[in-house]
């Protein structure tokens, strides 16, 4: 059992920084007088607050609990999440899709669904963003809870109450603003708090060549996480040993990572989730709302230092050590306290406070995030559409704030269902996979297909969810037990068995992905055309002018922006091959 | 409520940096070394308090003088053209 004593230092630091956050919204309080304010931030804020925003709405669980937890089970290969996955999918969004989302005027992704295809495709979005969205902030709060529970001791249900109140205050006050200048805060937190563990820990293991060494031997142990013998690089080289799954720690061979975690969940993820397209979308100019995802992308490359490399470092110690990472009920290794036990590890009172004050802002970060997204889907696209359309501004805002608080709401009952998974990375993909992996088909034949008909569309994503879904009851990876983890439909005669979770969804993700573009293909060539080329002009590519940028300095150029970003992330494969 | 009315974002992460960086450099200074054998012997909070503050100062200088250019703007006679810290 790992147990964190907190210094009265560590207390003082924790409560300045709830006092900071609270303090935004309180400085923000006059900021949001009408409806578009409150969602939209009024489309007033400059790139580098959108990007650094952007890049922090997407810092939740998942991002720091789950990556370094990924890094302990799979070693180096999670840094495809960033530089397969993340970074070609931010430069797709800012250069080609920003000029749709931003220049259409839609207020939500949604919304951009309905004026391209119809009103039961935006629906459908909408109603499954939702849920998602409370999810997901349930999920990053029972997380949170559970966290401080097992390491300071403190009371489950005080910290659901305490980061539940503290993100509804500062979002009722100042809304999307009040989100986004909070999520600059807290990236900055995130990066400082961080920063002094990898560096302790780098310089215990003796530098990287040091833990290049003793991975080798985690590698080539049958005792290692995977439980097979690998050659020395598996955990340090990232593209080296992916010809077939068997060779490394996360079964899945290069073609599978590439498909289904590169193209299809990723894309879905950064280029359709209303989210982080939120930030974007509450920038200045349109040239801003497109440098946003590649201001983002700049920390985004970097980030695996700071949220994998503990993960390996601690799995490197935990191999030496044997008890370094503590176990869980079951008396499997909870990858989950990989960043506690770091943190338990190497830092001393004060920085400790630092630490744990990080690990908490992101927590609120992500959780913020999805409320934020959530209050207006909701507000815009189900209860403006459906239920009481035509009202003044003021209705709107006002139902803006109730809608924040049932949110949260609906996230605290989220909490107390979310709590039976391992590893709460795998669970998220698998929510993703179902709701956007097919998403992404649908975009891409929206934007660039101006034949794309709305029944197309929608009977696209429903196939592809539904595929989802299918491949996931007649799958199971090796050694799980039949039910959330697959199998379902077919009681234990499954038709395939993946040797890990994460290749069953990002398989999942590219059969989830073909239906929906192959569906929506047929469908839309059997169907009528609903939209005009007038109707679609601005919403799809072709009927689209081009942007000019002429007057911008080529670092302001997103073009520009873009090739320097996808070089590096090049770089980075490559050093790290 | 357009931009030039709003708070610099750099003003409270400066305050926050440059008020925790103190804290840590003074704790780093006051406390007992002993508790420094799990950052390696190094006194983490010193040199890192240290960073912290010089981050936030920085801020907080850059809010100060994006607010000074608004204000001069402003007198210029751009009326409304301020943009209070907008880095665009």
């Amino acid at each position: 059992m790992l147990e964190i004593h907190l210094g009265t230092i560590d207390y003082a630091l924790l409560v300045i920084y709830f006092a900071v956050v609270l303090g935004i919204g309180y400085m923000l309080r006059h900021s949001t007088r009408t409806s578009t304010d409150f969602f939209l931030s009024g489309r007033s804020i400059p790139a580098w607050i959108t990007g650094l925003a952007f890049i922090s709405a997407n810092l939740g669980a998942q991002e720091v609990i789950g990556m370094a937890a990924s890094g302990a089970k799979y070693g180096i290969m999670t840094s495809h999440f960033y530089w397969v996955g993340a970074i070609p999918a931010m430069v797709f969004v800012a250069i080609f899709m920003m000029p749709f989302y931003y220049g259409s005027k839609a207020r939500s992704v949604p919304e951009y669904l309905k004026l391209r295809f119809d009103e039961k495709t935006r629906a459908f979005n909408a109603v499954s963003f939702a849920v998602m969205t409370v999810f997901s902030s349930g999920i990053s709060m029972h997380v949170l809870a559970k966290l401080l529970e097992q390491i300071l001791g403190f009371n489950y249900h005080m910290c659901i109450v305490v980061s539940a109140a503290i993100v509804l205050a500062y979002i009722i006050l100042g809304g999307l603003t009040s989100a986004i200048y909070n999520e600059v805060l807290q990236f900055f937190l995130i990066v400082f708090g961080f920063l002094p563990l990898v560096f302790l820990g780098l310089k215990s293991v003796g530098g990287w060549d040091g833990l290049v060494a003793k991975l080798g031997a985690v590698a080539t142990s049958p005792t290692n996480p995977a439980g097979r013998v690998f050659e020395s690089g598996a955990w340090t080289q990232s593209w080296a040993h992916m010809n077939s799954p068997s060779a490394n720690p996360m079964g899945v061979e290069w073609f599978g990572m590439v498909m289904g975690l590169g193209f299809v969940l990723s894309f879905g993820y950064w280029c359709t989730d209303f989210l982080v397209v939120q930030r974007a979308m509450a920038a200045d100019s349109m040239a801003a709302a497109r440098r946003t995802p590649l201001i983002a992308a700049v920390p985004k490359m970097i980030f695996p230092a700071l949220v994998i490399l503990p993960g390996m470092i601690a799995i490197a110690l935990h191999h030496e050590v044997g008890n370094f990472l503590p176990k869980d009920a079951s008396g499997a290794i909870d990858y989950n306290m990989t960043v506690p036990a770091m943190l338990a590890k190497f830092f001393p009172p004060g920085i400790l406070g630092i630490g744990i004050t990080a690990l908490m802002a992101s927590f609120m970060s992500g959780m913020a995030g999805n409320v934020t997204a959530f209050n207006t889907v909701w507000t815009y696209d189900l209860y403006q559409s459906y239920i009481r359309p035509g009202q003044p501004d003021q209705h709107y805002l006002r139902m803006g704030h109730i809608i924040t608080v049932v949110g949260i709401l609906i996230s605290v009952a989220c909490a107390y269902v979310a709590r039976s998974f391992n590893n709460i990375m795998d669970m998220l993909q698998l929510v993703f996979g179902f709701v956007n992996a097919p998403l992404f088909a649908t975009f891409l034949l929206g934007m660039f297909w101006r034949r794309a008909t709305g029944h197309g569309a929608f009977f696209g994503l429903l196939s592809g969810t539904l595929a989802a879904a299918l491949h996931h009851g007649l799958t199971l990876p090796a050694g799980a037990t039949i039910g959330i983890k697959g199998g379902w439909l077919v009681g234990g005669h499954v038709l395939h068995t993946y040797p890990v979770d994460m290749a069953q969804n990002f398989w999942m993700a590219i059969y989830a992905w073909t239906t929906c573009f192959v569906v929506t293909i047929v469908v839309s060539l059997a169907t009528q055309r609903n939209k005009s080329d007038d109707d679609l002009r601005g919403l799809v590519y072709s009927l689209t002018p081009r942007i000019k940028e002429e007057g911008l300095a080529w670092y302001q150029r997103p073009a520009a922006l873009a090739i320097v970003v996808l070089v590096a992330a090049v770089i980075l494969n490559i050093i790290f091959w | 409520m357009s931009a030039e009315m709003r708070m610099d974002v750099r003003l409270p992460i400066g305050g926050m940096f440059t008020f925790i960086g103190g804290l840590l450099v003074i704790y780093g200074l006051v406390s007992d070394k002993a508790v420094y054998h799990r950052s390696l012997n190094i006194n983490i909070n010193l040199w890192w308090g240290l960073v912290m503050l010089v981050f936030g100062v920085l801020m907080l200088a850059l809010a100060r003088k994006a607010t000074q250019e608004a204000r001069k703007l402003a007198q210029s006679g751009g009326k409304g053209l301020a943009t209070g810290g907008a880095n665009k």
